[in-house]
């Protein structure tokens, strides 16, 4: 596909150039000299799926880049495949990785061996936040409401669905039963997608879903966000349903749920590049961030807008390292 | 009835110029997408997706839909000429398309393919128009459970297919079941049988094992057997597509049976290639005259196509209220959606009215179009039987290795799949089945996670799997056609006794 998809995405980015008239890119003295490959460690349809697709999207259409983005799936051993691939690249300034929280828990509770010090960081383009939801039928219209239930009952009789297993979805599940004090029987599925229709269809009790993956089932109706795992409330009052709005939902630390979580979507080069090269990737990253096209996926998912880059992005990601090992061997998900 | 009226409205929002010659691009290049084995649907849905961002939604999405109709109708074409299943859910097909090609019918297996596939999925876009609402409910009672039952249906309906003896029907499974256990196991999220090697960390792809199985399989065997198509004797003739219209009609059981089935498939959502499989085995159990299945039995052609198309339709329709993708594309036409700032689910019916109805009409019209295009080709396609052999082989083989390395930019795929393509002639010389180990390899791993997953929630208890009317009535239906063979051989006993008898006292 690769030949293909290049020579298509050529074509496509010529035409798009023909169309938007010529423009003087104000770039820094790198720039991309053949398409860049865009390596997503998930599937296609996710988060991040969706995300590089976008940026491709955005890419081309405001003719930010002369060279187009070519996003290639490598989801192979919950995303160790990508970043092996990204890994093994080194000093290649074409190929670039956007991440999710498998850049820290896939190699924790695999034992695949790369690390994020094997690439280079470029940028953090936003955070996604996870939502505590309950379906729209359940008596639960609080987090008081859930927190006694699930007090109330046996360990395991509360079901919680989540995305795969000994990640992101799973580890928000283990801090919730040191939180309550009892535990969850946890049940993984593929996709962020059929979570939310498990909880619609009442298979199980609650999930911790993106806004994105369930927002559909909220605005319909059939399921009720109890509390959002972030220090801030999300800052979008545009309303979802006829009442409330992204942020009307409370911090589940405000209700007295004290868990806090937030995935990272960033950008990841391979090791062994020059300044100049990440430097372009941040600048193009900036860019697309002005468009208007960004801040409604980012109102639509209801993400947490924080950018960074530099120095000040090494550190956060070196902490947010500390913190997933720390959770995961709390949970018992290290390889052995 | 104010869905026709919408409907009448998404004819008018279809038929301008632009959409048309968007849904004829769409087609055309969803043929050819199809015809390459790997580079699938999906694939090519996600390639065009970013180009199609500044169009309207309305025009994008037709575009798109096409592309996968397209890639639907081509899939059936490779599948027949060379044996190489273009897409999964085309794997059945070859079953007895390939043998019709080889006795010079290539022409007739295409036609009835392609008709096949425009009724089921003419069917589906009708239970798409009429009953999205109520179908879109019944999607959601579908728990792990459900879904177990579903695969397990697969399994026990294509139980029996195969000539061969039963303990190499089981052999071939198994070693299905071993190969889709590779990789990562998602309940829980640990690492099986890679042995330390990142190559296998992704698992074995049912199409890399598929193309080198089948594909490569019989350029093997050919090659043996003497460097000739046995096709090539073939009469190229326009008049092969009425010739088999006029047949098809007998059919309309199969063809029927299929429609259920993948309207079925795809709502809840099983998927296209279960469909194609499940149909191809009850069209074999209910046919009278069973043993001439894989021997070029235009009924198995039927059968797989209608499902799959029927099944592939229908597939979207859980994407568009509930936000379930029924299929890689589908996930991939989701994606899109969002992106457009549509967002699916319950309340696009509602709120993006002329989208919604834009779409299915394009789906009528895409079917129609679609149709037309890939029948007036027939006679082109089966022409490429009379190259010789020693010209398309090399070429054949190309096809095989661009489609490895396609399904995952991986360079070791190919290898997997030339070391498929030596198994694939071993098990044709030693008579060993591929249709389990193929349907082991799709399904297996699927069933596995729903049966943990419905374990995990019954807490270890089988009983969950007739916890409730639906669940339970699939399971023992799936039972009842496991042991078929065994109960129609007592109820055949028994009747014989009680004649016995009678003529005793007579």
């Amino acid at each position: 596909m690769n030949r293909t998809a290049v020579a298509r995405a050529a074509v496509a980015a010529a035409l798009a150039t023909a169309a938007a008239g010529w423009q003087a890119p104000a770039l820094a003295a790198w720039e991309p000299t053949k398409p860049v490959e865009f390596v997503v460690p998930a599937g296609t349809g996710g988060g991040a799926d969706q995300m590089a697709r976008f940026l491709q999207g955005v890419v081309a259409k405001h003719n930010l880049m002369k060279q187009p983005f070519v996003v290639v799936n490598k989801s192979g051993g919950a995303g160790a495949e990508g970043f092996l691939e990204v890994k093994n690249a080194k000093g290649d300034p074409h190929k670039i990785i956007i991440t999710l929280s498998n850049l820290f828990t896939t190699p924790l509770a695999t034992g695949v061996p790369f690390n994020w010090k094997d690439l280079t960081p470029v940028a953090m383009l936003a955070l996604d936040e996870f939502v505590l939801w309950v379906n729209a039928e359940s008596p639960y219209k609080s987090v008081a409401d859930y927190v006694a239930a699930v007090k109330a009952g046996d360990n395991g009789k509360f079901k919680m669905a989540g995305t795969g297993s000994k990640q992101e979805d799973q580890i928000i599940t283990v801090a919730l039963e040191k939180a309550i004090g009892k535990k969850f029987t946890y049940v993984p599925f593929k996709g962020g997608g059929d979570v939310a229709v498990q909880l619609v269809g009442k298979h199980v009790d609650s999930t911790v879903n993106n806004p994105i993956e369930a927002i559909a089932h909220w605005r319909s109706g059939a399921l009720r966000p109890l509390c959002v795992f972030d220090e801030k409330p999300m800052p979008y009052p545009d309303k979802v349903t006829a009442t409330q709005a992204w942020q009307d939902v409370p911090t589940c630390k405000s209700q007295g749920l004290d868990v806090e979580y937030t995935m990272l979507r960033g950008i990841f080069m391979p090791a062994g590049v020059t300044q100049d090269q990440v430097d372009f990737y941040v600048n193009l990253f900036k860019k697309v961030r002005e468009t208007p096209d960004w801040k409604e996926f980012t109102r639509n998912g209801a993400y947490n807008n924080t950018f960074m880059t530099g120095k000040e992005f090494v550190d956060w990601v070196g902490k947010a390292e500390v913190k997933h090992k720390q959770l995961m061997q709390e949970a018992g998900f290290l390889a052995k | 009835m104010e869905d026709i009226g919408n409907l009448l409205h998404g004819f008018a929002v279809a038929l301008t110029w632009q959409n048309l010659l968007f849904m004829l691009v769409g087609i055309l290049l969803g043929v050819l997408i199809g015809v390459l084995p790997g580079l699938g649907g999906a694939n090519g849905v996600a390639i065009l997706l970013p180009l199609t961002f500044s169009m309207s939604p309305t025009s994008a999405i037709i575009m798109l839909s096409c592309i996968y109709w397209g890639a639907l109708f081509g899939g059936a074409i490779t599948s027949i000429l060379f044996n190489i299943p273009g897409e999964p859910w085309s794997v059945a097909t070859t079953f007895d398309g390939y043998p019709m090609a080889q006795q010079g019918r290539a022409g007739e297996a295409m036609t009835a393919a392609f008709t096949s596939s425009f009724v089921g999925a003419f069917v589906a876009v009708m239970v798409i128009t009429f009953l999205a609402p109520l179908v879109a409910r019944f999607a959601l009672k579908f728990g792990p459970p459900e879904y177990f039952s579903v695969q397990f249906l697969t399994f026990c309906s294509f139980i029996g297919m195969s000539r061969e003896p039963p303990a190499k029907t089981i052999a071939a499974m198994m070693i299905g079941f071993a190969l889709a256990a590779v990789g990562l196991d998602i309940v829980t999220g640990q690492l099986r049988m890679t042995f330390g090697t990142t190559e296998l960390l992704q698992g074995f792809d049912f199409l890399i094992a598929v193309i080198g199985l089948f594909g490569l399989g019989e350029i093997l065997l050919t090659m043996e057997e003497g460097l000739a198509f046995k096709g090539a004797k073939g009469r190229i003739d326009a008049k092969v597509v009425w010739e088999t219209w006029k047949k098809l009609p007998r059919y309309w059981m199969t063809s029927l049976r299929g429609c259920l089935i993948g309207c079925w498939m795809g709502i809840t959502p099983g998927g296209a290639t279960p469909a194609s499989f499940m149909s191809y085995g009850m069209a074999r159990r209910m046919s009278k005259d069973k043993d001439s299945f894989g021997n070029g039995n235009i009924e198995g052609v039927v059968a797989p196509e209608t499902a799959a198309h029927a099944a592939g339709t229908s597939a979207l329709l859980p994407m568009l209220t509930l936000g379930i993708p029924g299929s890689p594309t589908a996930a991939v036409l989701l994606g899109g959606l969002l992106i457009w700032g549509l967002q699916p689910g319950p309340l696009l019916f509602v709120e993006k009215k002329e989208f919604v109805w834009g779409l299915i009409a394009s789906m009528y019209l895409g079917n129609i179009v679609g149709l037309l295009i890939v029948l007036t080709t027939v006679p082109w396609w089966a022409a490429i039987l009379r190259i010789p052999f020693s010209i398309i082989a090399p070429v054949i083989v190309v096809i095989c290795a661009v489609g490895a390395y396609t399904v995952h930019n991986n360079l070791f795929d190919v290898f997997m799949m030339v070391v498929f393509g030596v198994a694939g002639y071993f098990f044709k010389k030693l008579r060993y089945p591929l249709a389990p180990l193929v349907l082991a390899l799709v399904l297996g791993d699927m069933a596995e996670t729903s049966f943990r997953q419905s374990m995990l929630l019954s807490g270890g208890n089988v009983s969950v799997f007739w916890s409730n009317g639906l669940v339970g009535s699939i399971m023992t239906l799936a039972l009842v056609l496991l042991l078929w063979p065994l109960i129609s051989r007592g109820l055949g006993a028994w009747k014989q006794r009680i004649r016995a008898a009678e003529d005793r006292a007579a």
